[in-house]
């Protein structure tokens, strides 16, 4: 591993009663892909959530591109700029454009002028292969384009690492592959990621590393190739033979 | 079927007849009004076309006036309301406190009396104060400060209702505690409340006509006072009849719009 762009390390989270995160220690490199799997209320979710602190740790350290997340000092607004996230529910600006939903951090966070940041969104929007949609409000589009969007929306900020959250849980079942399709490039061009999916095709194909989480401690990880067909624990063999097997 | 024929008759044979009774009461009611009714002296106290056209166009100066008090109090309500509102869903505990009391002061007393507290007590106890744009400005303050309550309410459940989604999506991009409500929370939450605020309006308007207790002047008279002038020297009731359908011509198409606003929201 060459270069550490996450660092998450003794992560606790609790809410209430609920330890939803009982100790996690995980690194990731630059330029790596790492899928985040497990059943649901696993903390896979709440895990993504406090690399960018949306959920502040109960206990523990969480570095993430360059910036010491839990430091009582930090600018969380400035370590945010550099981490993008896209939701499950893609959660765009229903009040704007398409092309201000893109613009509007560009101006408001960065200061770049408006000419300068339309033109940005429109390169991005390009290259999520959005077109003719620069006027159209949210509700307008599909859920595959609002998600295509909303990871336009992240990368205008220039960001060194991006956190996926469950990005097609939301879609039908046909509209999943376009996003997935955007994802896919965006791990050709180099871009760190760490994703929570349930898409399994998906881990195989583009992820350098699939980790399985459950009951709020990382239970087994590895490369997909083996992760994904010939996991060594009990629990993660279980977990995807219902994933992958669903009606047996 | 024995509970549904009580008396010998099914529900529906039940039905028309209470809805057959209940045409004929109203019936009976309209043509005894009809009838009895002296309506040579009614149309005598509020339909004389001669004390109507009376009243123009002195009457258009006092509308004038009426529209001017509530655009002016609203104004002030809506900015004074907005910051209120935000100190109210602020993480700073004094500003959230400051603003629960002043929601709770204003919104529990009498317009009237914020008026004359306006309008007489502060000039009173602090002699150098004069309002700025005379009785247009107190009014502008008295009216609007118990507007600003009702505003306030209004745009806080406006900012609750925004989808939690949307902020952390602002705050995920690096976007302030500040900047998000700026530019993400409160855009929408004033779409959210549109319909509520028209209200509001429609509410000001008549409480414009409360501006007569400051002692206003045939410039500054609004609907209700100049009504009532011309009521006392016409000694008729006309004036009433034209002031009311001139209220009317505001309130109405303003409630119009706001149920409109209502149901479009409802189909988004």
């Amino acid at each position: 591993m060459s270069n550490r762009l996450v660092a998450i390390s003794g992560l606790r989270k609790r809410f209430g009663d609920n330890e939803v995160l009982r100790g996690i220690d995980l690194e990731i490199g630059e330029g790596e892909v790492v899928c985040l799997i497990g059943p649901s209320g696993s903390g896979k979710s709440t895990l993504l959530r406090c690399v960018n602190l949306l959920e502040p740790p109960t206990a523990g350290t969480v570095h993430a591109a360059g910036h010491d997340m839990t430091h009582p000092d930090v600018d969380l607004d400035a370590a945010r700029r550099d981490i993008g996230m896209v939701f499950q529910h893609f959660n765009l600006f229903s009040h704007l454009s398409i092309l201000d939903n893109i613009a509007i951090a560009q101006r408001r966070v960065l200061g770049r002028p408006k000419a300068e940041a339309e033109a940005e969104a429109r390169r991005l929007l390009d290259q999520v292969g959005i077109e003719g949609k620069e006027r159209a409000k949210p509700a307008q589009l599909s859920g595959g384009q609002q998600q295509r969007v909303a990871i336009a929306r992240a990368l205008a900020m220039g960001p060194a690492l991006m956190l996926f959250d469950e990005p097609t849980s939301a879609l039908d079942p046909e509209l999943v592959g376009e996003v997935l399709a955007v994802m896919k490039g965006l791990a050709a061009d180099g871009m760190t990621m760490l994703v929570v999916t349930h898409e399994m095709a998906f881990a195989r194909e583009v992820a350098d590393r699939v980790v399985f989480l459950d009951g709020g401690v990382i239970v087994e990880q590895g490369p997909p190739s083996r992760m994904l067909t010939e996991p060594k624990t009990e629990r993660a063999q279980s977990f995807l033979h219902r994933v992958l097997h669903p009606v047996d | 079927m024995a509970a549904a024929q009580r008396g010998g008759m099914t529900v529906r044979q039940r039905r028309r007849l209470s809805r057959a009774v209940q045409y004929a009461v109203a019936i009976a009611v309209v043509l005894a009004v009809a009838l009895l009714a002296d309506w040579g002296r009614i149309a005598d106290s509020f339909l004389r076309l001669d004390t109507a056209a009376d009243m123009f166009p002195d009457v258009w100066v006092a509308f004038g006036n009426t529209i001017a008090y509530t655009i002016l109090a609203f104004i002030f309500g809506m900015i004074v309301g907005v910051v209120i509102a935000l100190m109210r869903v602020s993480g700073f505990g004094p500003y959230r406190w400051f603003a629960a009391v002043y929601v709770e002061i204003f919104r529990g007393l009498p317009a009237l009396l914020v008026l004359f507290l306006v309008g007489f007590a502060v000039p009173q106890a602090f002699p150098g104060i004069t309002w700025p744009g005379g009785v247009y400005g107190q009014v502008a303050i008295g009216l609007g400060l118990t507007s600003s309550a009702y505003v306030a309410e209004s745009v806080r459940a406006g900012i609750q209702a925004v989808p939690r989604g949307q902020v952390e999506a602002a705050r995920s991009l690096g976007m302030s505690h500040t900047r998000t409500m700026l530019s993400v929370v409160l855009p929408q939450a004033l779409r959210i409340v549109i319909p509520p605020l028209t209200n509001e309006l429609v509410m000001l308007t008549k409480d414009s006509s409360l501006v007569y207790v400051l002692g206003v002047t045939a410039s500054t008279v609004e609907l209700t006072k100049f009504a009532r002038s011309e009521l006392t020297s016409s000694a008729n009731a006309t004036p009433l009849l034209v002031g009311g359908l001139l209220y009317l011509l505001v309130t109405v198409p303003l409630s119009a719009l706001a149920r409109r606003l209502e149901n479009k929201g409802d189909h988004r």
